[in-house]
């Protein structure tokens, strides 16, 4: 072996910079890889029995259902409005009473007022995740398997559904809020419900009004299909102009329905913009 | 000279004493009439509160077994329709988004984007899984495009957002080098925006786990059709195992989606 002077030609590559090192590269791939092949199984799986005629179809199905719902039959609105009513009293009733039950189970829930945080926290969350993970619509079977059909089942089913979403803002609220204010409302001896009504409230106030016209908003979307499984509102004048195909008067339910979607829209972010 | 020994918290709402008592009044109107709306049947309730019992002793006792076939099916419905969708909605809600960036996109795209996302917006899943099964015949197909479509809203409306909020700098600094739009997006966007776009993905896949367990009722597939089967049948045990699964996937999911999240951020 002699020993030659290095040079510039035969020395290695001078190192390229790289974001990530191979391992991560690898290791990214992989994830990737993974991905891909669990959606590829899923389609597979969940295509099993599609019957792909009718896929192929669907543009001549969606031609042909278009040109049935247009014109929209504009004379319907008539027999709209009492249903419509009835939509907005089940969206806003059902709230009311959604808001009523959360306030206490948010109490309860904040790390920062609840009586007790190996008890009572973890069955106030218990109550926020199991009234969160079901929808309303089965709350809305449900209630009407029990109840029976009408705007009850559907004023009960929305506000069962709410309680969790309120109640989870609201907790979230309670527990970024100012404690200063709160010590300096306990340093006048002040007792733990002075606290909260002095101390506590007025800070999530706001949050809670934004909270409860956001709910309110999204309860109006809720309500308009509740009828669907006998919970009166919109949604029983849908299921029936379904059954007779009447499909230029489901283009009318539509049309109104859009149009209180966007009024309720509109009205929650005024109410929010005034209060945040 | 007299100093007020009473404090009188002021009003949070409505400072304007007439508007206050306005708006209470017709608040109360509302009330009474709204309630006055609602027709109770007490004789139907009482009847009911035996099968509201039954319910409640059905979720007590759940029955897994009896329909574990339907059930099961049910569920790979559910599990393959909401991962394909998720899926299919991010691929489409990327462009999307970048499209309805005002920062990004040219006026007539912008324009085009944001219709879109409006489209999907304004209108309930089940209301599109009602056309969409009206127009693709029932199943988890039509399940598969109503999430998907569903997705395409809130995922490219929150993408958007994400991007007008992106550091400006970071833009400039990637076009000062000479760099076309695609590396734009590619090297200054995309860095910024990842980590939100991988949460509000594993956030829609919860949702839409949850909404494939409602559109079955109308049709579209998944393990709502086979609970409302249960409660149309009277068989609230298994009824109660169905919503019992269906409140451990939303826990599971809630869970390992807020832990994945961390680990990107």
């Amino acid at each position: 072996m002699t020993d030659r002077p290095i040079s510039p030609a035969t020395s290695p590559a001078p190192p390229v910079w790289h974001f990530r090192s191979r391992k991560q590269v690898l290791l990214r791939w992989l994830g990737w890889f993974a991905l891909v092949a669990l959606t590829v199984f899923c389609w597979q799986l969940m295509t099993r029995d599609t019957i792909w005629a009718f896929v192929s179809d669907a543009p001549a199905q969606a031609a042909d259902i278009g040109g049935r719902m247009f014109p929209p039959a504009w004379g319907y609105i008539s027999e709209l409005w009492e249903p419509l009513w009835d939509t907005i009293n089940i969206a806003t009733l059902g709230t009311l009473i959604g808001v009523a039950i959360a306030i206490p189970v948010a109490f309860l829930a904040a790390s920062n007022t609840t009586p007790s945080t190996r008890f009572v926290r973890p069955l106030a969350l218990l109550v926020i995740v199991a009234s969160r993970s079901i929808n309303s619509l089965i709350w809305a079977l449900l209630l009407v398997a029990v109840i029976g059909p009408g705007l009850l089942a559907g004023v009960i089913a929305i506000g069962l559904r709410s309680i969790g979403f309120v109640a989870k803002l609201l907790y979230e609220a309670i527990e970024e809020i100012d404690t200063s204010q709160v010590e300096a409302v306990r340093a006048t001896g002040a007792s733990g419900a002075q606290v909260i009504d002095y101390a506590i409230v007025p800070q999530i106030l706001p949050a809670f009004w934004g909270i409860s016209v956001f709910r309110w908003d999204i309860n109006i979307r809720e309500s308009t299909i509740l009828g669907l499984v006998g919970a009166g509102g919109l949604g029983l004048q849908l299921s029936a102009s379904l059954a007779t195909l009447a499909w230029n008067q489901v283009a009318m339910i539509f049309v109104v329905i859009l149009a209180t979607v966007v009024i309720s829209e509109w009205v929650s972010a005024r109410v929010r913009q005034a209060v945040i | 000279m007299s100093h007020p020994t009473t404090w009188k918290r002021p009003p949070v709402l409505f400072t304007h004493t007439l508007w206050r008592r306005t708006i209470y009044v017709g608040a109360l109107i509302y009330l009474v009439l709204a309630m006055q709306s609602i027709e109770v049947d007490w004789q139907r309730v009482y009847l009911g509160l035996d099968r509201g019992w039954k319910f409640v002793e059905g979720f007590l006792t759940p029955d897994f077994t009896t329909r574990w076939r339907d059930i099961s099916e049910g569920l790979i419905e559910s599990l393959t329709m909401t991962v394909t969708s998720t899926v299919a909605g991010i691929l489409v809600s990327v462009p999307i988004g970048i499209g309805a960036a005002r920062n990004l996109a040219p006026a007539p795209v912008y324009l085009a984007c944001r219709g879109i996302i409006t489209l999907s917006r304004s209108f309930q899943e089940i209301i599109i899984a009602i056309l969409l099964v009206a127009m693709f015949g029932f199943g988890p197909f039509a399940g598969f495009l109503t999430l998907a479509f569903a997705s395409i809203g809130f995922l490219s409306k929150l993408l958007a957002e994400d991007i007008e909020a992106c550091d400006r700098s970071q833009i400039e600094a990637i076009r000062a080098t000479g760099a076309g739009w695609w590396q734009v997006v590619n090297y200054a966007v995309q860095p910024q925006v990842m980590p939100r776009l991988v949460g509000l993905s594993l956030y829609r896949l919860d949702i839409n786990f949850r909404e494939s367990a409602v559109i079955g009722i109308v049709g579209a597939g998944g393990i709502g059709a086979t609970l409302n089967t249960a409660i149309d049948r009277y068989e609230y045990d298994s009824a109660g195992a169905i919503l019992i699964i269906i409140i451990a996937i939303v826990l599971v999911v809630e869970y390992s989606s807020s832990y994945i999240r961390r680990w990107v951020q």
